[in-house]
């Protein structure tokens, strides 16, 4: 998940360069990119002899690299253009606003809906056909979905800091929680609180709000973190020696472990 | 001995003529092969022989490159038959996902239980009974990681249940765990079995869950030989479905297989040995066996 929203969002990127320069809308050229790039990436993972890293990562670097071929061609920078690189906030537009809007419910509307098939494929995804789940139908919607949340804004975060709000609210959830329901609500309250802390970071300090909304994130992560070892020590000493058991970790320490298997890059 | 059927209704599960390749290859599994409804079924064979493809063409994850696969008379599709229950391996699970017991339960019902995300009523009560049934109710909301390798297996064995499958199937149930759970793991499949649920379990252990099982099934590669343990358990359908040699020691009713010892005529095996084609229903068993 972390690596392909990473991934996704400098696909994308080759779509919203070649909207620059073919001067059609941003949202129709990196829509249509992120969609084929996101289909691709299902298809090709879906190859048991490609894996889903392998996949993604031919997929994007050659997306991205159209973007950076078609940018050496032209030699011309925007500020529309910056905006997709390192995001710009300020510039919003209320076209942004519309896309972004309805970006978000259909997201919304989809985890709904799709809620139990979501969690089945993500969890179990080798069992889930077994139980009657179109695992096939649930990736393309997934990909899709993320695809979609990462052009609705990448004109505010840009390219280099979109994965880390993708990633970030989840990981720190992740911490603070064992259930997916819980998990999935927490990370909404901490992104939304990432998004409004780092503006107002980035306000009074005249700092990128793409950067200062990254570093909030980073910041509360830290913090989670660093709070959940301290309280599994006080446990440990308030337990006596040889309480801690690896083989059945409890609560934070098992949570934390999660961080060793999510592949951030 | 002669495979189990005969009985009015059709077999619970039945491989007819099937074959199976793997990546565009040559034919890798055949089976020719009857369960009866309401059996306990052990698929027993070295690695690669074929069990796993078998409960994946049986779940219609695998298709037959000829014949067909049946589940209760009906052909298996690319869909899933609806009373049939999965538990995968263990070993494929990941512990780190963030899921309580009481969600990985309810995923069972993720077909039947409408567009809503939360759980309906109904479903929510049976998750409860079930858990309560298989004496894990005071971990419904505890990650799966903290609970013990026992405990691991009922939750997905209720993730299964929740479906009321007339067929359940299991990969490996008791891989990797210590001989207590393994125990509880077999007397609990035991309990299913007599309230009339149909189960087919893959292992590799031959004593310690093979001999146990009222019914056996030794694959390589195809149907080696198929009936009660007393009667596959013989050195002739061992060699045939693993390749090697291998000695059958009675103990205390049951037929245990072992190595054979590769140097000199003695070895420190105790009991009744039985070596060669001297037993009667093994003859009958094997099939096509060397």
């Amino acid at each position: 998940m972390s690596y392909i929203g990473h991934g996704l969002s400098h696909a994308i990127l080759g779509g919203a360069v070649v909207g620059y320069v073919t001067h059609y809308s941003f949202y129709v050229t990196g829509g249509i990119w992120g969609g084929i790039s996101a289909l691709l990436i299902t298809g090709v993972s879906r190859t048991r002899k490609i894996g889903a890293d392998a996949a993604i990562g031919i997929v994007t670097t050659a997306s991205y690299a159209v973007g950076i071929a078609l940018i050496s061609r032209g030699h011309h920078f925007t500020r529309n253009f910056e905006a997709a690189f390192f995001g710009n906030i300020l510039g919003v537009t209320s076209t942004d606003l519309w896309v972004l809007a309805a970006v978000a419910g259909a997201v919304a509307l989809a985890v709904f809906f799709l809620y139990k098939q979501l969690l089945f494929v993500t969890f179990d995804p080798d069992v889930a056909s077994s139980f009657g789940v179109r695992t096939g139908v649930v990736d393309i919607v997934f990909s899709l979905l993320l695809a979609a949340a990462i052009i609705a804004t990448m004109r505010i975060l840009g390219v280099t800091l979109i994965a880390a709000a993708v990633v970030t609210p989840a990981v720190v959830a992740r911490l603070a929680s064992d259930s997916f329901a819980r998990m999935l609500a927490l990370a909404v309250v901490v992104g939304a609180l990432c998004g409004f802390g780092g503006m107002y970071v980035s306000y009074y300090g005249d700092i990128a709000s793409g950067a200062t909304i990254t570093l909030f994130g980073a910041a509360l992560f830290a913090v989670v973190y660093l709070a959940g070892l301290a309280r599994g020590a006080l446990q440990r000493r308030s337990l006596g020696p040889g309480s801690a058991d690896p083989d059945l970790p409890a609560g934070f320490a098992a949570r934390a472990r999660t961080l060793q298997d999510l592949d951030i890059h | 001995m002669a495979p189990v059927t005969g009985t009015a209704s059709p077999p619970l599960v039945e491989f007819a003529q099937a074959a199976f390749a793997y990546g565009g290859g040559g034919v890798a599994v055949e089976a020719d092969l009857r369960i009866a409804p309401g059996a306990l079924v052990g698929l027993v064979g070295p690695s690669g022989a074929g069990k796993t493809t078998l409960l994946r063409a049986l779940l219609g994850q695998v298709r037959p490159v000829r014949g067909q696969v049946l589940v209760g008379g009906s052909p298996v599709g690319r869909r899933p038959p609806r009373r049939v229950g999965y538990v995968p391996q263990l070993e494929t699970i990941d512990w780190h996902f963030p899921i309580t017991v009481a969600e990985a339960v309810l995923l069972g019902r993720v077909s039947e239980s409408g567009p809503l995300p939360w759980p309906r009523r109904r479903d929510r009560a049976e998750m409860e009974a079930l858990l309560e049934r298989l004496d894990i109710a005071e971990m419904a909301h505890r990650h799966i990681r903290t609970l013990s390798g026992g405990q691991q297996q009922r939750v997905f064995l209720a993730r299964a249940l929740i479906r009321r499958p007339d067929l359940l199937l299991l990969d490996e149930p008791t891989s990797g765990v210590d001989v207590r759970t393994r125990h509880e793991i077999l007397d609990l499949l035991s309990e299913l079995n007599l309230d009339g649920v149909g189960i087919v379990l893959t292992t590799h252990d031959l004593n310690a869950v093979a001999a146990l099982l009222p019914e056996l099934v030794c694959l390589n590669g195809r149907v080696v030989a198929q009936g009660r343990p007393d009667q596959v358990l013989h050195p002739d359908v061992l060699r045939a479905t693993f390749g090697s040699e291998m000695v059958v020691i009675e103990h205390d009713g049951l037929r245990l297989a072992t190595d054979a010892p590769s140097h000199g005529p003695n070895h420190p095996h105790h009991g009744h040995l039985h070596h060669g084609p001297d037993h009667d229903g093994a003859a009958a068993a094997v099939r096509g066996a060397r």
